[in-house]
């Protein structure tokens, strides 16, 4: 092959229609209930570290789930063969599985057609086609940012593109294509100092890169040679991404109908949980938190109010928890088999009406947190966690940043934090939980309880 | 499969690349998944592709795909070679890999029973029977037991002639047992949570797990954690069951002597480490006299045994920690002699569509002649005995560590007494593990490990293992948060 040949990606699958021939071999081969779910996924990433390019990944790669019921008795196989004979493989294994499982006493059956609507904000060209010389450019536009702050950059740059399609035997035919794009990065200075600073976005030529760099070099010069201070009680200033370690722990904790199902979940219908500033929705339609027109089951996405002014009011349902509650699912079902259950991929948290100004202008003493690191469950039903800060942790003493300080372990009801939320921001931005796209605000929360201090 | 490794490695050379290696990986995986009697979750799994991995101007670009075709392999290998370009533009040192001998040969996991095998029935009817047993003790809110299998073959070859074939089979079964009473929520898993942990090993794994047999007194346990006092706050001597000392190592061992963490290139996701070079250099005292902890490719049952790496690089033990002294780190080709040392042989990828990273292997601790497990609680006047993994968090460095455990027992001279529920210790690394005066006898040690390991970006998930034996720790913090 000449330097100058460029073969071409291989053009996107047509993901409905081999969902459709895998529906149509399974039900053939015994299946009463066939549901086949096809992604097609073109996924990049270029990583940096010590301000240079050290990791630069790209991958394609089309997959098949398919969940065959015979009566009551499921099967599911998954594959990324996706021609006639790897077709006809997985449908065999799967119908065989099914044939030789136990019963479901409870098996709610598939779910039924439900209205979808495209969502046209889902899907970006730019993204699509981003290029590794794209996402180089950006990279030496943070590492520029660090480069002028003394400081050096490590983070990453990555850009997605899925064509998506579930369908099922009993007329469900979806089709929906996504992209995603992150930029983020941690600055790391010479004495110490660490800043973080992150956007995400549909559409990758949004991501404002030098931005991005810059945000972190600032906050990486300003917690150069950091202090120590006691844990204890203290109020914060909780930054965006921290916010979202808080929703995406009570989204894993209780904020599934299978959680409420098996009792381990804090969540009750009008049980007060948080502060009257509290409001947090699942929304698939909001273009800020990464949207999604339907879910894994092939179900339109339903927008669902989580918590109201405080107030818990539901929990999001896939197809069986729904036949369980006897409800109709919410659009919140994950790949099967999912011993797990549901789970909300698009949080919001309403904004407020404090500026990020006055977050901390109008902290008498307290610290400002970047963000969380490593947080875990201790008690699942009472919502204690345990993380750390880490990479920008700030003293405010009359509504003034002082000066920087070491890092702080936490051990933390998120709902008692929750119910300590004083004031929440009027901006948010989009950011990447650990499962999909979260809109969320600041917020300065009283106390919150710091059990130790580690060496940096 | 050769063919189209060949392929790739030729069209890579040709556009450009000074070194390149390929990976053709073809995985299946099997879970069965029961809760409370349910069979929840039945499902059979493959997954192929290659991915190709090219140094091109002193900079590295990797591409992958999931279509094993010719065409393809021309198209990822020129792939790869157009991002590393694109690397190079942001590159200020030029990667420069150790030398190693040609890799050449097969590795097979030793197995007994072939766990794809055994039917599926009987498979499911073991869960079912476990599942069971849990249920009928009062008090029980819902149950959860699981089977796992994955077989994975994989070839690698590079362009200084390498060529590798290997094949792994790893086994995982559990059952967790969860009592709920308001809102408190106790849980008691047996051999750990989240069905695990694995074992490299045939279905003779799980046989001898004795699901059935252990499923009753476990859900005893969980429920009589409902009516069980809060475990006390303040300082004192612990001692660590296997089950949780396993992810004590973990996360204070394994991870801080990964040589990629500690010159950065994970600092944005999972961090850095304490350990830094200047501290190899001067002998930094990790641990008391007795902690000695070596990464062992080769220690048999372990998720995290092999023939080679995914770099060609043959199995071995690193010594990390030898009489409580730093001696070694977790390394790859590129890593190893910034430290003027050869690879230690720890770079392992998730699949065909990710990248080689360094991972444990099986970070071990070595269990000393004297004292059984039983022998250090005898001997423990007044402590607590710490048992299974409940929740597990560290920094950013690996030095300020939490972790929750299932249960605790009170110790009052020399016995094992009453529960308490809730125990969480933490500390600082070093401080923690020089504060070992006892580790267990091989009389009770176990190959453990999770199958769990995130790291990097992309995601990965790594196969590791532990063995450990159970150690007693002085003057540590428990009882953390307010409760």
């Amino acid at each position: 092959m000449s330097q100058e040949a460029r073969p071409e990606a291989p053009s996107p699958l047509d993901t409905l229609a081999i969902a459709e021939r895998a529906v149509a071999l399974a039900e053939a081969a015994g299946g009463t209930e066939v549901e086949a779910l096809v992604s097609d996924e073109r996924a990049q990433l270029t990583r940096f570290a010590n301000s240079e390019i050290h990791q630069n990944v790209a991958e394609t790669n089309g997959s098949i789930n398919l969940r065959v019921a015979i009566g009551k008795r499921v099967g599911v196989a998954s594959s990324n063969r996706l021609d006639e004979e790897g077709l006809r493989w997985l449908a065999e294994t799967a119908t065989a599985i099914a044939r030789n499982s136990a019963e479901l006493e409870d098996w709610g059956g598939l779910p039924e057609p439900t209205p979808i609507s495209e969502i046209a904000t889902a899907w970006s060209d730019g993204t699509a086609g981003a290029t590794p010389e794209m996402r180089a450019e950006g990279v030496r536009a943070v590492i520029a940012a660090a480069d002028a702050a003394g400081v050096r950059a490590f983070g990453s740059f990555s850009t997605a593109a899925e064509h998506l399609a579930v369908a099922n035997s009993k007329g469900i035919r979806a089709m929906q294509r996504r992209t995603t794009a992150q930029l983020l990065t941690v600055h790391m200075g010479p004495d110490g100092g660490n800043g973080y600073s992150e956007q995400a976005s549909v559409d990758a030529t949004t991501i404002d890169a030098a931005a991005v760099g810059r945000d972190a070099a600032e906050k990486a010069r300003a917690s150069a040679t950091p202090q120590s201070v006691d844990p204890g009680d203290w109020t914060v200033v909780l930054e965006e991404p921290a916010v979202v370690d808080i929703l995406s722990m009570l989204a894993y904790m209780g904020f599934s109908a299978l959680a409420v199902q098996e009792e381990r979940s804090f969540a009750e219908p009008d049980k007060v949980v948080g502060s009257e500033l509290v409001t947090i929705v699942d929304d698939a339609t909001e273009p800020g938190a990464l949207p999604m027109a339907f879910d894994y089951e092939g179900v339109a996405k339903q927008r669902v109010v989580l918590i109201e002014r405080g107030v818990c009011r539901d929990v999001v349902y896939d197809a069986q928890t729904a036949a369980r509650g006897g409800v109709t699912s919410t659009g919140h079902g994950l790949p099967a088999p999912n011993s797990y259950g549901p789970f909300p991929l698009n949080m919001v948290m309403s904004a407020g009406a404090t500026s990020r100004d006055a977050l901390v202008g109008e902290m008498e003493r307290g610290l400002l947190v970047t963000r969380f690191h490593y947080t875990n469950p201790v008690h699942p039903k009472l919502a204690i966690v345990t993380g750390m800060t880490r990479d920008g942790t700030f003293l405010v003493k009359d509504g003034r940043i002082v000066g920087p300080v070491r890092n702080l372990r936490f051990t933390q009801s998120y709902l008692g934090a929750l119910a300590g939320v004083v004031a929440v921001g009027s901006e948010r931005r989009t950011l990447r939980g650990d499962f999909g796209g979260v809109l969320v605000p600041a917020v300065r929360i009283e106390g919150w309880t710091f059990t130790g201090a580690t060496e940096h | 499969m050769r063919d189209l490794s060949d392929r790739s490695l030729d069209t890579a050379v040709q556009l450009g690349a000074s070194y390149a290696d390929v990976r053709v990986v073809h995985r299946r995986d099997e879970s069965i998944a029961v809760k409370s009697g349910r069979v929840e979750g039945v499902a059979a799994g493959e997954s192929e592709g290659f991915g190709v991995r090219v140094l091109v101007d002193g900079a590295w670009g990797f591409a992958s795909s999931s279509r094993l075709a010719t065409a393809e392999a021309d198209r990822v290998a020129a792939d790869a070679v157009r991002i590393a370009r694109a690397s190079a533009t942001a590159l200020r040192h030029r990667v420069r890999l150790d030398d190693r001998p040609r890799a050449h040969g097969t590795y097979e996991t030793p197995i007994e029973e072939d766990p794809f095998a055994v039917p599926l029935e009987a498979k499911i009817d073991h869960l079912l029977a476990a599942d069971e047993a849990a249920r009928t003790v009062d008090g029980v809110a819902f149950t959860e037991t699981r089977y796992d299998a994955q077989r994975e073959t994989r070839t690698f070859g590079a362009t200084d002639g390498s060529w590798t074939e290997q094949t792994f089979t790893h086994v995982g079964a559990g059952i967790e047992v969860n009592a709920i009473e308001g809102d408190d929520h106790q849980r008691r898993t047996y051999p750990d949570a989240d069905g695990g942990p694995f074992k490299a090993a045939g279905y003779e794994y799980v046989r001898g797990l004795d699901l059935v047999g252990r499923s009753g007194p476990l859900a005893e346990e969980a429920v009589a954690l409902l009516s069980a006092p809060q475990c006390p706050s303040g300082r004192f001597t612990i001692i660590l069951d296997p089950s949780q000392l396993y992810m004590q190592i973990h996360e204070s061992c394994g991870h801080p002597t990964e040589l990629d963490r500690v010159y950065g290139t994970e600092a944005s996701y999972a961090g850095t480490s304490f350990l830094t070079t200047d501290k190899l250099d001067e002998g930094f005292r990790y641990g008391s006299d007795l902690v000695d902890l070596v990464a062992d490719a080769t220690a048999p049952g372990g998720m995290g045994t092999f023939g080679w790496d995914d770099e060609g690089v043959a199995a071995q033990q690193v010594p990390l920690v030898q009489s409580g002294i730093f001696v070694g780190y977790l390394s790859s080709r590129e890593t190893a002699p910034r430290i003027g040392r050869q690879s230690g042989g720890a770079m392992r990828a998730d699949g065909w569509n990710r990248i080689p990273l360094i991972r444990m292997t099986n970070v071990n601790l070595l269990p000393k002649p004297g004292l059984s497990l039983d022998d250090i609680v005898a001997s423990t006047d007044d402590g607590l005995y710490l048992a299974s993994n409940r929740s597990w968090s560290i920094d950013d460095r690996r030095l300020n560590f939490q972790f929750a455990t299932e249960v605790a027992y009170e110790i009052k001279g020399g016995k094992k007494g009453r529960l308490f529920k809730n125990p969480t210790y933490t500390g600082i690394t070093y401080e923690f593990w020089r504060s070992l005066d006892a580790v267990g006898d091989a009389s009770s040690y176990v190959m453990l490990g999770t199958p769990n390991c995130g790291k990097g970006e992309p995601g990965q998930g790594g196969h590791v293992g532990h063995g450990c034996s159970g150690a007693r720790f002085r003057d540590v913090q428990v009882g953390v948060g307010k409760w």
